[in-house]
């Protein structure tokens, strides 16, 4: 009975120290249950929008769609610049796990060359994330065999396809459409990279660089959606590419080749303009080089060899050669002597063959020693004499010459809807002060009226002139662009200047014109060997630059004088004389006279334009 | 009360053949609970379905595995307690030996050797120490007075510390930890007196940096991780924080079914096992976390009551402690997916794919049935 009573009450002891510890563990798992909930409430509730951009920003991955690159066409519709598919392997970086390793076995695998490396590692510092960054541009078919077999053992590198540009007529175009060429350091930090992600040229020259912004249309994007990996699942969106307008130049490709084929073996350059509009024709700059090689990167010893070659083929001389223009700047000044009443068509000068200056010895030859006699204007043009140029210079003065010759692009920029033009020099009492910080003599005065000393300008400043000159002083900017696809929106890359039109008295251009069909046309005239099988008239004006100064006393042998050192020849002409429809400026460096070197190149580009088609 | 066979030990079984009452009785299964373990189940094929890419053939597996292993719990449940206490000794030798069996002979796989080869089947002797480590704590403590004294502490301990270092040896921390807590919660309900807790509590505490010093590497990081995960976003602490990622991602409402982005495009590892939670979470919001966690509360709430209504002490403890480490798991894990406890390699009960913890649960859940269904009546305790 003791023992039971014993037993009942241990067992109700027992029975309360075990009940109590159950309630202690409900208790437990309340509180621990309750605090689950807690973190919860916090994670789902308190932290649900930082969350949930995280897992946005986790499975979506921005994958650029560069835009397909506009083309560029001559007014025949011939394709000076296109766009071909190609195969080129890129890199991911995010998933490649050892880079170095991997681009030592791609190396041996590709005879991948240390330029290559090279690019690849600089653009490899420069991007981040998700971007594919080029190794190759272009794989050959073996290449590609070659990669594909292995391509399992080189993860986050891939083959894929891309648009490379390409220009048809190499040498033909280089200067004029200029080449695209791998984006740089400089240039990458300007660019907006919603524009140019995915893209991996940007136009370096010419057209090209003019036009970036149109040929290049606005990149795309893919909303790819990846897992952990990185690789795509699936598509979730996509802003399709702009692709770029196509630009119409005005250009004729035959006419740009007829120019080149004539420029031959000589340096030199060749403008020609639609005078009525502005639009060029032709713009020609010998030596040329192929661009194509520049879009898949050209290689260091390539470009040295182009860059420090002494004939300077990348250097656009149609731009950016400044020569003294010589005589042909003789219409231009007869007009502002007819203008400033300082001469009369009919007024005559005798030419000894030299000027001197009142109260000076020094004598300014004439280039014809025994002189040209008694000249007007008429005659003073047609024969290029220089003695009229000179009194007429000195009567001027060079800032009236400022002045008037400025109203036709001399000194100034073109305007032209390209890169890298020149302004050339048409020198003032003011320029030289502010530039020599000298007094102006009246002797330069009369270099300057012959086109020397100071004066400068370039291959298409001397084809605007011209062409305002045939316009009767209608001016006009020289345009590359007839017209591009472009959304209406598109901004002009190059709005027109107002240049303002020059009132030419109809009388004094008429004097003037004659001189010049004279020029070609006349038995004296100094182009007269083009004259043969024309059907129209050409006004035009040879020039002859000299590229270093005849000393007093020494006579100007022309055998003995190094090749470099000749004379730069020069023509301008337009045709028909009568209602022009092409201006020109030729050209040829060290070539000798304008006449017998320039002129028939300048023939042969009107014939084709007038003729040819 | 002078005669033998005193009436109150006479066994009138509440449930039984001869009762005549429904299926479930009959079957020696406990209905609220068998409806709480249904429950779950669903939830978890919904949630597979899921977060196992949408095959339906890995839910269809994963039932049929449930089948077995609610099989095995009904069988379990046939058995009497009685006879669960009587063998409880041998189970927890046999446990051991096979524990030590597999650190001499065991099959390594991802590092860890777990698992040991019988032939037939492969099998994982730290799941039956999960359920012979409280049926030997309880039987060893019921023959004892309650609270157990010191004596009997130390032995307790040292029949649940042997096993748990085996299993921690494997190396599998998650599970050595379960059965060491199941072990403990068995001392705990025994009465063991709260300055042994506490003594417990210090000593384990100041046990850390030893038990640091035996960490394996991917062990310590895991608690480095646990400790500062966005110090290494890439690499060890990417679990924690892309599991976070996608529960706090799931807000309120969750993101719907199969629209989890976290877990269909791999950023969540293993989505259907320890990760299952965070599945949910994304999918079904704060919603179905809260929902899911009142399933688990319901369960454990029918245990409890079991555990009350049982008559003896082995019963007592054997399904107050099994019913104490079922939350533990769930804890565990929960715990680990939400960033609060450190990465541990445990399942979240009946939610995860596999078998194994599976059929090892629902066992457990047979063992408590058995002791609900095989009560005798009993007349009320009177205070003497």
């Amino acid at each position: 009975m003791m023992n039971l009573d014993f037993n009942e009450k241990d067992r109700f002891h027992e029975n309360k120290v075990f009940l109590n510890r159950v309630v202690a563990c409900v208790l437990f798992i309340n509180i621990a249950t309750a605090g689950l909930v807690v973190r919860l409430v916090y994670l789902q509730v308190v932290g649900h929008s930082h969350y949930s951009t995280l897992a946005q920003d986790n499975r979506v991955k921005i994958s650029p769609l560069p835009p397909t690159r506009g083309m560029i066409i001559d007014r025949n519709g011939e394709v000076l610049a296109n766009n071909f598919p190609t195969y080129s392997l890129e890199v991911f970086l995010d998933r490649v796990p050892d880079v170095e390793t991997t681009l030592g076995e791609l190396k041996k695998l590709l005879s991948l060359s240390d330029d290559e490396i090279d690019r690849f590692n600089t653009l490899r510092h420069r991007h981040k994330g998700f971007e594919a960054i080029p190794l190759r541009i272009q794989l050959s078919e073996e290449e590609m065999a070659l990669f594909s077999v292995r391509m399992p053992q080189f993860p986050g590198v891939e083959i894929q396809r891309r648009m490379l540009r390409t220009y048809p007529y190499g040498e033909l175009t280089a200067h004029v459409v200029g080449y695209v060429g791998r984006i740089s350091e400089a240039e990458l930090q300007k660019l907006d990279p919603s524009v140019y992600s995915g893209t991996y040229h940007i136009g370096k020259s010419g057209v090209e660089k003019a036009y970036e912004d149109v040929l290049h249309g606005k990149a795309g994007y893919e909303e790819i959606e990846t897992n952990v990996q990185g690789r795509s699942i699936s598509v979730l969106g996509q802003t399709g590419p702009q692709s770029g307008a196509d630009l119409y130049l005005s250009l004729d490709i035959g006419m740009q080749k007829v120019a080149q084929d004539a420029l031959g073996e000589f340096k030199g350059a060749v403008a020609a303009i639609e005078p009525s509009t502005g639009h060029v024709l032709a713009m020609a700059s010998n030596p040329s080089f192929d661009p194509n090689p520049f879009v898949q990167g050209i290689s260091r010893a390539q470009f040295e060899t182009l860059q420090n070659s002494p004939d300077r083929p990348l250097y656009n001389r149609v731009l950016r050669g400044i020569y003294p223009p010589g005589s042909t700047v003789k219409p231009f000044m007869a007009l502002a002597g007819l203008e400033y009443g300082q001469v009369t068509a009919g007024r005559r000068v005798s030419c000894p063959g030299f000027f001197r200056l009142p109260g000076s010895d020094h004598r300014y030859r004439d280039w014809k020693k025994s002189g040209h006699g008694g000249v007007d204007l008429r005659l003073a043009i047609t024969q290029s004499c220089d003695v009229y140029f000179y009194q007429l210079a000195l009567r001027l003065g060079i800032d009236r010459m400022n002045h008037y010759l400025r109203k036709f692009g001399f000194g100034e920029k073109t305007g032209i809807d390209m890169d890298g033009e020149k302004a050339g020099i048409y020198p003032s009492t003011e320029w030289k002060l502010k530039n020599r910080k000298a007094a102006w003599f009246p002797g330069e005065s009369l270099i300057a009226g012959i086109g020397q000393g100071y004066v400068q300008a370039t291959p298409l400043q001397m084809a605007r002139a011209t062409a305002i000159l045939a316009n009767k002083g209608k001016a006009v900017e020289p345009r590359v662009l007839d017209h591009m696809k472009a959304p209406p929106d598109t901004e002009e890359p190059f709005p027109l200047g107002i240049s303002e039109n020059i009132p030419i008295p109809p009388a004094n251009w008429r004097a003037v014109v004659d001189a010049m069909v004279d020029v070609v046309h006349s038995a004296r005239g100094t182009a007269k060997g083009i004259a043969g099988g024309l059907t129209y008239h050409i006004a035009g004006k040879t020039g002859t630059a000299q590229v270093f100064s005849v000393g007093q006393g020494q006579s100007y042998k022309h055998m003995r004088v190094k090749a470099q050192l000749k004379d730069h020849a020069w023509f301008i002409a337009f045709a028909p004389a009568e209602a022009p429809r092409i201006a020109i400026a030729v050209v040829v460096e060290n070539g000798g006279h304008g006449g017998s070197v320039a002129a028939p190149i300048a023939k042969a580009v009107i014939q084709y334009y007038l003729k040819g088609h | 009360m002078s005669t033998k066979g005193a009436p109150i030990l006479e066994e009138i079984p509440l449930y039984g053949p001869k009762a005549g009452h429904s299926w479930s009785q009959r079957l020696h299964l406990d209905l609220p609970l068998l409806v709480g373990l249904l429950m779950l189940s669903g939830v978890a094929f919904v949630v597979l379905y899921s977060a196992g890419g949408q095959k339906i053939e890995m839910v269809l597996r994963q039932a049929g595995r449930l089948g077995l292993a609610m099989s095995i719990m009904t069988a379990i449940a046939q058995i009497h307690p009685r006879h669960l206490r009587l063998y409880s000794p041998v189970l927890y030798l046999v446990g051991v030996v096979l524990l030590a069996a597999v650190l001499i002979f065991g099959e390594t796989s991802l590092g860890a050797t777990r698992w040991l080869n019988l032939g037939v089947v492969r099998f994982q002797p730290s799941e039956m120490v999960k359920l012979t480590m409280p049926m030997m704590i309880a039987w060893f403590l019921a023959s004892q007075p309650m609270p157990p004294v010191l004596r009997h502490v130390l032995v307790a301990g040292t029949l649940i510390i042997v096993p748990t270092l085996m299993i921690a040896k494997q190396p599998d921390l998650g599970t050595a930890l379960l059965v060491f807590a199941s072990g403990w919660a068995v001392l705990f309900l025994a009465g063991l007196s709260w300055n042994y807790v506490l003594a417990l509590m210090v000593l384990g505490g100041s046990l850390l940096p030893v038990l640091w010093h035996f960490m394996h590497g991917y062990q310590r990081d895991r608690v480095l991780m646990f400790l500062n995960p966005e110090s290494d976003p890439l690499g060890r602490g990417y679990h924690i924080i892309q599991s976070k990622i996608a529960i706090g991602s799931g807000g309120i409402y969750g993101k719907g079914w199969l629209h989890g982005t976290q877990s269909h495009l791999d950023f969540l590892p293993e989505p259907s096992t320890d990760f299952v939670f965070a599945v949910l979470a994304e999918e079904f919001g704060l919603l179905g976390c809260v929902g899911l966690l009142a399933i688990y509360l319901f369960i454990l709430a029918r245990c409890f009551y079991i555990v009350v209504q049982a008559q003896d002490k082995f019963s007592r403890l054997l399904s107050g402690a099994m019913t104490v480490t079922f939350f533990v798991y769930v804890f565990v894990n929960v715990g680990m997916v939400i960033g609060i406890l450190p990465v541990v390699g445990v399942p979240l009960p009946l939610i995860s794919y596999g078998g194994t913890s599976m059929v090892t649960l629902l066992a457990g859940f047979g063992i408590l049935m058995s002791i609900q269904t095989h009560r005798k009546l009993l007349p009320p305790l009177e205070s003497p």
